[in-house]
């Protein structure tokens, strides 16, 4: 029998150390579901988001060329057997190379690089596979009081199954920088928080040349992916 | 031995140049027969608004899709289709509902709530999930008329705290 989602990996509603958890997460506990009653009707129609052919990549969608390191992000989607997910919407957001988002809310304490967005879209394929190429995202300072947060890519999936609906954070493997963060922090497992990391992959580095690109692997693991009639 | 699952992490409140798109908060179009809009407030467990640009609002269901984010004082919109009544996999009724999902600077995960309908008194009545819900909370889960609309507030925590359930 299997019983994949009962091991919660998320991190808890109130984390002390990230402050703004605090007036927000709720203090009654959430109704709990028998799995079968909606967590596993068919995900939400993405279809009206918009996706362009170029919209994953991101060192291309101006004129010039953005600052920083280029990087190759080679993803892969699957459900808790290992097998690849098709036709998952992956949306990321980011900072540039100096730490500074284009959105409207950022404080701008650093530069915006023209050349430079920050924001992709992409659909797996039948192997569950995705890639951005993209340029790496510096640190930058948090709220006031609290320490920088490491490099992150933001993003944002739609699997096939209500449940699977997930945002999440990804980091660079080796950053010292996590150690610190409250955010990469709340999650409790160890094991949990290694799912965040992109990990180099030498081999796939596209040395020398102008255009080159280092390269990332990441596997993300959705929940509720594998949902078969079995389940309830 | 099935794989951990990747966790989830909060949005931030960065998130609205790369997510929001031209009619993002229309999950059909207004003029379309059935088109409801629903709105409310999502605040906070001191009672203020969990305001711009914070919020990332998501209402959806099997066949629709709507994202929006709250204004300045923690309002949001959507226009969306009352949906059909559902079935559980075991083959229970489900009242016509919608899922509504919050994610926010604070939220290290997503809140799941459901809007159900304030005409559909007796199949709100019988449905498995509301009756799951403590009940001094249950009838908050049932948008109320307001205007040519619905309205549905989020409460985080505290007094009149939304029901959420595990996601």
């Amino acid at each position: 029998m299997r019983t994949p989602e009962l091991t919660d990996v998320n991190p808890p509603y109130l984390f002390p150390a990230y402050e703004s958890t605090v007036k927000r997460a709720p203090h009654r506990q959430v109704v709990v579901l028998p799995r079968g009653w909606f967590h596993h009707m068919p995900g939400p129609v993405f279809g009206r988001i918009p996706l362009r052919p170029n919209d994953n990549d991101l060192t291309r969608q101006h004129a010039g060329r953005p600052l920083g390191e280029r990087i190759l992000l080679n993803g892969r989607v699957v459900d808790s057997d290992g097998r690849g997910v098709p036709r998952v919407l992956v949306e990321i957001w980011q900072a540039n190379a100096s730490g500074r988002y284009v959105d409207s809310a950022d404080p701008a304490f650093m530069p915006l690089d023209p050349n430079f967005t920050g924001a992709g879209r992409a659909i797996t394929d039948n192997d569950g596979r995705f890639t951005f190429r993209t340029i790496k995202p510096a640190p930058y300072p948090g709220e006031v009081g609290s320490f920088y947060r490491p490099s992150h890519i933001h993003v944002s999936l739609f699997g096939p199954v209500l449940s699977s609906r997930l945002i999440t954070q990804c980091y660079f493997e080796g950053d010292p920088l996590i150690a610190h963060d409250a955010i990469a922090q709340s999650i409790p497992d160890q094991k949990a928080l290694e799912r965040l990391l992109l990990r180099l992959n030498p081999e796939l580095c596209e040395p020398g040349g102008i255009d080159s690109a280092i390269a990332y692997d990441w596997t993300i693991v959705l929940r509720g992916a594998n949902a078969t009639p079995m389940e309830v | 031995m099935a794989l951990t699952p990747s966790p989830s992490q909060t949005s931030g409140p960065l998130w609205g140049f790369a997510l929001m798109f031209e009619g993002s908060d229309r999950a059909v179009d207004p003029s379309s027969p059935g088109a409801v809009t629903i709105r409310g407030r999502v605040l906070d467990g001191d009672g203020l608004p969990v305001a711009w640009p914070d919020a990332l609002v998501e209402v959806w269901d099997s066949d629709q899709f709507a994202r929006t984010r709250t204004d300045t004082e923690g309002w949001y919109s959507v226009v969306v289709a009352k949906p059909p009544a559902g079935v559980t996999r075991d083959g229970r009724a489900l009242a016509p509902a919608l899922n509504l999902a919050i994610f926010a600077r604070g939220l290290l995960k997503q809140l799941v709530t459901r809007i159900y309908f304030p005409d559909e008194g007796e199949a709100n009545a019988a449905d498995p999930i509301l009756d799951r819900v403590p009940e001094d909370a249950r009838d908050k889960l049932v948008a109320r008329p307001d205007g040519d609309g619905l309205r549905f507030d989020v409460i985080l925590q505290g007094d009149g705290e939304t029901a959420f359930f595990d996601f």
